[in-house]
């Protein structure tokens, strides 16, 4: 007998009365957890991928567009290229968190919990320090020379820079949640879509700071 | 077999009542939902365009003040173009698409009930600007500097930036939830090359969102960060520049255009085989065609802003591919008018729309191709024949199959047949008074009467076409109402509709109408293109287990089915009603009236219910499965 699952459970009786199940052999072999491709959380998952790609896109073909309507001087108004030092060093700090995050989704898919919860950890203490060394030591050093709203140059580099720092918050608070649903041990090798689907995000939010990177930082000094 | 029906409602019933109200998941419930909220915004779009009509009938009239006049066509363009059209087709798409590829719900049904609340909400964000008399007025397109702090103080801007970056939202996580349904959950056999020409048009819609949409998102939040923080994007003291934003609008916005009337085609795709009794013609080129469609919108942006002043040498690409699309365009017509000739059409309501379709769409594409030619679009830009011509798109190509659509569907979704007398003649009506109204518009451009400009001087030639065009709209508008009276009627008193009353080959017509709560007794395994009309068995009730339908009475169940060839792979358990989606749209819209009212503090809050909301929705209840 095939018992309702949690909701349903104040049916169950009415279940027993009315009727069995029909259950053919076809189904019954057939999972009931997926994974990657196979699952539908990992497609809508990439699908929120290609459409922040965009959004970066958009926000990057800006920077390149008011960047050539000016004029030779760029950053303009006499504002110093960006200085690499610090940038360069939250980038290793950043794409190093990436390792980790890997190697969590590695364990889990073969079921070991242990390596999962200490992976996602390292994860978050990496991405929270970029996050921490941006706001703490970047913005105040940037802030003193120029705001977003001195000129275009400014509204371009918080903007953008922003939106990579509230898309790291964001994999931030997604990753507590997976750890919390790890110490829970909610996954296994078979369940773990919402750990594929974090880790991807997170792949994801790296990989846009090499553009940001290449475009805020590298670019102007070029 | 009842048996399996008697087990599967005890797991898929949502007990009536308000709070369902709220918290209902059902993808048909919600296409319900979608469609009538829709048709509403259509109602009102509709009711600017009257007073628009109106104040135009003859020279110098006083009937609104310009800024009236401003508001009203700006949130006539922005209604019609972001809570009408779009809303309305995924109203059909939230419905059909589940029932045409046999599963029993969308893929994220939460998700689903989430995406209509925040367009509810938007919209309802948006129009709440009439209350302090501050409506959007700078048009749908919305140019700065026009729109910057400088020329427009008011909130009129503000509500449009916001209202649309909200609707965002609910319109990333429809077409989001559209593509994961159509990719993963058709039923057992339906492999891509099985699948019905409107799923396609749906998909090609939702692709083309979810890459087209960012742009006008990005350029929405720079526009407020101008606005509210004094940034610079947009203003060319601080080294910004407004061209910006016509590129990204049209990056946006021309694809967009071809949004709204991609699923409107995968409609004329579905109705013309129905009533020519045969199949399409040209399957794959239709399929091909649809998709090449919403690639080429992406490279037609610039043609919009062959005015701005753009180098010669990519002006003339641009003109190219404008002319390009007119050949996968070209390639359904002649597909749909083959099919109609080789079959043996029966002439009921759906299919007389969608004859004024194509008679409206072949007007609309060649005014289009005139315009793909750089010097005749110089001329025309900003006058009457640009209105014409849109019309002629967007009303034609996407109304006139909306309607197609609903005397279609309806017998479906509600179980009546709505009344043909009525139905033919709400067709003519409306037929006869589109063209009224707007092919006047085409002469009354031609010779120079600018578009948004509340009134005109007598004896320029204008004032007789505008008369006409005025009666034409109030005639189109009756033709629009005789139908929903006719949908009412068909509720109270209709002949019952029967499973297939036109006699159909796509799967929504295997169920009974309206379907059950879990669609599909049984999932069926699909062995055609055209199931109904080559699988008999499917004709006389649910698929037998034997003859390979999936009963799945262990839960609250649905199929999970492999990307290209539709293997089962997978049983999904899916979720049940839920009040979170209610709950965070309304945490949303807290904080959205906080950033337009600069109170940053009620904007944090909203953002922290949010969170809660999400907490809360994700919270594990072990009844659907962990992932
Ligand atoms: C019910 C029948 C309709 C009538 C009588 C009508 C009438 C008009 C008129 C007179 C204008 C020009 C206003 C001006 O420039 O001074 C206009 C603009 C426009 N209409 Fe319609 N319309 C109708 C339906 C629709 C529909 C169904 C859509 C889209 C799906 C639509 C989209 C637009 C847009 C985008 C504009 C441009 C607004 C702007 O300039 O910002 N209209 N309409």
């Amino acid at each position: 007998m095939v018992l309702a699952p949690g909701g349903d459970a104040g049916n169950v009786s009415l279940l027993e009365t009315s009727a069995p199940p029909q259950t053919t052999s076809r189904e019954s072999a057939l999972p009931r957890h997926v994974a990657g491709p196979r699952s539908t959380g990992w497609w809508g998952m990439v699908m929120l991928i290609c459409t922040e790609t965009m959004l970066f896109s958009a926000l990057i073909a800006s920077y390149f567009y008011l960047r050539y309507q000016l004029g030779p001087e760029w950053p303009p108004d006499g504002i110093e290229p960006p200085t690499l030092e610090l940038p360069l060093i939250m980038t290793a700090i950043l794409w190093s968190s990436s390792i980790p995050v890997h190697f969590a989704e590695r364990a889990i898919m073969k079921g070991n919990q242990r390596r999962l919860r200490l992976g996602l950890a390292l994860g978050f203490v990496l991405g929270a320090t970029f996050l921490a060394m941006q706001l703490g030591l970047e913005y105040p050093e940037t802030l003193a020379e120029f705001t977003p709203t001195t000129n275009a140059y400014g509204s371009l580099f918080y903007t953008i820079t922003g939106f990579h720092g509230i898309h790291v918050l964001v994999g931030l608070m997604f990753s507590l949640w997976t750890q919390v649903r790890a110490w829970k041990g909610a996954f296994d090798a078979e369940r773990h879509v919402t750990v594929q689907n974090f880790t991807m995000y997170w792949h994801f939010v790296d990989v846009v700071w090499l553009f940001v990177l290449s475009t805020i930082y590298l670019f102007p000094n070029a | 077999m009842a048996t399996i029906a008697e087990r599967l409602e005890v797991f898929w019933e949502e007990k009536p009542g308000l709070a369902t109200f709220f918290e209902t998941v059902d993808h048909k419930k919600l296409g319900f939902k979608y469609l009538y909220t829709g048709l509403i915004f259509f109602v009102l779009g509709g009711l600017q365009s009257l007073v628009l009509r109106a104040q135009l009938t003859s020279a110098n009239l006083e009937l609104v003040d310009p800024e009236t006049y401003n508001q009203m066509f700006s949130m006539h363009g922005t209604t019609m173009m972001f809570l009408f059209a779009i809303p309305v087709l995924s109203g059909f798409g939230n419905y059909f698409v589940p029932l045409m590829i046999g599963a029993r719900d969308m893929a994220f049904p939460r998700l689903n009930a989430f995406g209509y609340w925040v367009f509810l909400g938007a919209g309802l964000f948006m129009y709440s600007s009439f209350l302090g008399g501050s409506a959007p007025n700078d048009g749908w397109f919305n140019y700065p500097p026009l729109a910057g702090l400088e020329f427009s103080p008011g909130l009129n801007i503000d509500f449009y930036s916001l209202g649309l970056i909200f609707l965002s939202i609910s319109t990333t996580a429809g077409a989001i939830n559209f593509i994961v349904t159509i990719f993963k959950m058709r039923a057992p056999g339906m492999s891509i090359n099985r699948m019905p020409i409107f799923v396609w048009g749906e998909l090609a819609m939702a692709l083309a969102t979810v890459f087209a949409l960012p742009s006008l998102t990005v350029a929405l939040v720079m526009l407020e960060l101008d606005r509210k923080f004094g940034f610079h994007f947009f203003d060319t003291e601080g080294g910004g520049d407004p061209i910006l934003w016509q590129h990204l609008f049209w990056i946006f916005g021309h694809p967009w255009v071809y949004i709204i009337v991609l699923p409107a085609f995968g409609i004329v795709s579905t109705i013309i085989p129905t009533f020519s009794r045969r199949r399409m013609i040209g399957y794959i080129y239709v399929v091909l065609a649809e998709m090449a469609v919403a690639l080429l919108g992406f490279g037609v942006w610039v043609h919009h802003m062959f005015s701005v002043g753009i180098p010669q040498i990519s002006l003339s690409f641009i003109s190219a591919a404008s002319f390009m699309i007119t050949i996968p365009s070209g390639t359904q017509f002649f597909a749909w008018l083959a099919t109609i000739v080789a079959g043996k059409p029966v002439l009921k309501t759906p299919m007389l729309f969608v004859l004024g379709f194509i008679f409206l769409l072949a007007i609309g594409g060649f005014s289009g191709v005139m315009f793909a030619s750089v010097p005749f679009d110089q001329q025309t830009t900003d006058t009457y024949f640009v209105v014409a011509h849109l019309h002629y798109v967007v009303v034609g190509g996407a109304v006139f199959p909306m309607f197609g659509a609903l005397y279609y569907w309806l017998p479906k979704m509600t179980g009546k047949l709505l009344n043909e007398k009525m139905g033919r003649l709400s067709f003519w009506i409306m037929f006869i008074g589109f063209n009224l109204a707007f092919f006047p518009m085409h002469i009354s451009g031609l010779l120079g009467q600018p578009r948004r400009v509340y009134t005109y001087e007598a004896g320029l030639g204008w004032d007789i076409w505008n008369l006409i065009s005025t009666v034409g709209a109030f005639m189109l508008t009756f033709g629009i109402l005789l139908t929903f009276v006719n949908w009412w009627r068909s509720v109270r008193k209709g002949e019952p509709a029967g499973d297939d009353p036109w006699g159909s080959e796509t799967l929504e017509w295997a169920t009974t109408s309206p379907p059950a709560e879990y669609n599909f007794e049984t999932v069926p395994t699909v062995r055609s293109l055209q199931p109904l009309w080559d699988q008999p068995e499917l004709r006389e009730g649910p698929q037998s287990q034997e003859e390979g339908g999936y009963a799945l009475t262990g839960g609250h169940e649905t199929l999970a089915t492999s990307l290209l060839d539709a293997q089962p792979q997978a049983v999904l358990e899916m979720p049940h009603e839920s009040p979170w989606p209610a709950l965070l749209t309304a945490a949303l819209a807290v904080m959205f009236y906080g950033f337009l009212f600069d109170a940053y503090a009620l904007a944090g809050l909203g953002a922290l219910g949010s969170a809660g909301g999400l907490i809360g929705w994700f919270w594990p209840r072990g009844e659907t499965q962990e992932t």
